[in-house]
């Protein structure tokens, strides 16, 4: 195909200033967590320091935000996977009747706008007549997060080769001891990056989050509210740990993924990403 | 037994899922318009009045926030289609060994928090910031020039943050495109102007489709870019922003509701003319 200015210069090209386009918050973000400014506009340089990372741990107003959304993230994330799995082995391995209405059920909360999702389940709320807090935030990050993995696992079981069952099977292994002992370790490596997938949503997760949290605050929302007088450079602080949380799962995605198996599940995480 | 056992065996499986997404997903859609439909106030209670008469007063009042907010959301369409395209196609057919690890390249940054990013797009292009700023100290730029709170820097901060849903489905559809086919073209003489009008980019279509919708149906509901990079300044708010506030400050749910639903069926009606236009039906996720 090589030859052409077109494809060796232009194209090329291009694609590096886009990436060099989509990095430039990130890179302002990590310069800006090592600022140390004075008052609350973190929007000058006014010298290095470590401080960010070190002060966070005691300001209970951090904290207890982060520490709320950590717990909404693990417990959504271990409901979902669950419900998104089994939907998904459903899905993939039976004939039934309801199919096609059951995958409109999973695809339109994944296209439909955020505020709608957070909005329509916040009429839900008022109508009952329930307050709202850390439950009903948890029902939320449950419900949009079904949808990512039962996709996510079901890239992982469209490659599956039945056969490996089968054999389980004429070797007289019963229906549940060859799920276990075949099947699902090898669509574990689908569940897990559904569910890394999950999390990281969830932890992120600001406009769905606004509609249920009532007097609770995640940390997206308290980065929001703090925002409003100037970034305080902790949250740039917190946003490279994130970042680098994120680059060392990957990193360990791609190694695994190396050592066999497909792309798919990395594909959809790069999807859902937000 | 075996036999009823294996026929509920997919119900079961399904049942808690279905179940949770029907309850919170579903119910509520109908809850809205229910909500919408009613009078009342958030302290002395709502009554259900079939008050229809609210959405001609929401089109009426609202009409041009939602036609900004389409506006916006097709020219972001657009111009992530005209960034996302070329980046796709190269990533697809010039990635070599290296396709999945650009890959993640390109969404690595939206590993960092939506708000943070969003945040420090605001801190590059304030009046006297990086960006700006600099410019302006070397002369290059009027003091009084502004971006932020304009109508391009929403745009843009959309178009940033809606960037990989369109890149994604691209490189989908054009990696799977049988490289076989432009070979013959080019065998048959097609320039390589042609063969990829005629043969690759009418393969490319469904990932245009989805990449469209992807990006289109959450940014016409955005509300996070206009509250940040346009500053919440009244010539960019969009639509997005007003049913958040009318439910969360104003506490107007009737209003809010109603705002949220035609916000829904005109999605979906520009949507379905959209795909009847394109014709595809390949629109599995």
């Amino acid at each position: 195909m090589g030859g052409s200015r077109f494809s060796r210069w232009l194209l090329p090209g291009f694609t590096g200033l886009v990436v060099a386009f989509l990095f430039t918050p990130i890179v302002v973000m990590i310069i800006f967590s090592f600022n140390s400014p004075r008052g609350h506009q973190n929007i000058t340089w006014q010298g290095f320091t470590f401080d960010n990372y070190l002060t966070m741990w005691s300001r209970p107003d951090i904290t207890g935000p982060l520490l709320t959304s950590l717990v909404v993230a693990v417990v959504s994330t271990i409901v979902a996977t669950a419900f998104g799995t089994m939907i998904a082995l459903s899905l993939t391995r039976y004939q039934f009747h309801g199919r096609s209405i059951m995958n409109l059920l999973i695809f339109i909360p994944m296209t439909a706008p955020e505020i709608i999702l957070g909005a329509s389940l916040l009429t839900l709320w008022v109508a009952l007549g329930t307050g709202r807090g850390l439950p009903t935030i948890l029902v939320a990050h449950i419900m949009f997060n079904i949808s990512y993995v039962v996709v996510t696992v079901r890239a992982r079981l469209i490659g599956f080769n039945r056969a490996l069952e089968e054999a389980g099977m004429d070797l007289y292994a019963t229906e549940s001891t060859t799920f276990w002992k075949v099947t699902f370790p090898i669509i574990f490596p689908g569940i897990l990056a559904a569910a890394l997938l999950a999390f990281a949503l969830s932890i992120d997760d600001y406009v769905i989050t606004l509609f249920s949290a009532g007097d609770t605050i995640t940390f997206p929302l308290w980065v929001y509210g703090a925002s409003r007088i100037g970034i305080p450079p902790e949250v740039n602080a917190l946003g490279t740990i994130f970042f680098l949380t994120a680059f060392a799962f990957i990193a360990v995605q791609v190694w695994a993924q190396r050592r066999g198996g497909r792309g798919e599940e990395a594909g959809t995480i790069a999807v859902a990403s937000r | 037994m075996p036999g009823v056992r294996r026929r509920l065996t997919p119900y079961l499986l399904l049942l808690p899922g279905a179940a949770w997404l029907l309850l919170f997903f579903a119910v509520p859609m109908g809850f809205m318009l229910v909500m919408s439909l009613e009078e009342g106030s958030l302290s002395g209670g709502y009554h259900l009045t079939w008050n229809w008469g609210i959405y001609p007063t929401v089109v009426e009042q609202y009409g041009n926030l939602f036609a900004r907010s389409v506006s916006y959301a097709l020219a972001t369409t657009v111009l992530t289609l005209a960034i996302g395209y070329p980046m796709a196609y190269t990533i697809a057919f010039y990635g070599g060994r290296l396709k999945n690890a650009l890959l993640l390249v390109v969404v690595m940054p939206f590993f960092v928090s939506f708000v943070i990013r969003t945040l420090n797009w605001q801190l590059i292009l304030s009046d006297n910031g990086l960006f700006f700023g600099t410019l302006k100290n070397a002369g290059l730029l009027d003091r009084s020039f502004r971006f932020l709170a304009t109508p391009g820097s929403v745009i843009f901060g959309l178009t940033y943050n809606f960037l990989p849903f369109m890149v994604l489905p691209l490189y989908v559809a054009l990696e799977k495109i049988d490289r076989r086919l432009i070979e013959a073209a080019a065998d048959l003489y097609a320039g390589r102007a042609q063969a990829f009008w005629r043969i690759t980019f009418p393969l490319s279509v469904p990932g245009v489709v989805a990449g469209s919708l992807l990006t289109f149906i959450p940014a016409v509901g955005d509300f996070i870019n206009a509250d940040i990079i346009g500053a919440r300044s009244p010539e960019v708010v969009m639509i997005g922003n007003v049913i958040q506030r009318q439910f969360l400050n104003n506490n107007n749910f009737p209003l809010a509701a109603a705002m949220g639903f035609v916000l829904v069926a005109g999605t979906m009606i520009l949507v379905g003319i959209y795909t009847r236009l394109v014709g595809t039906d390949q629109l599995t996720a």
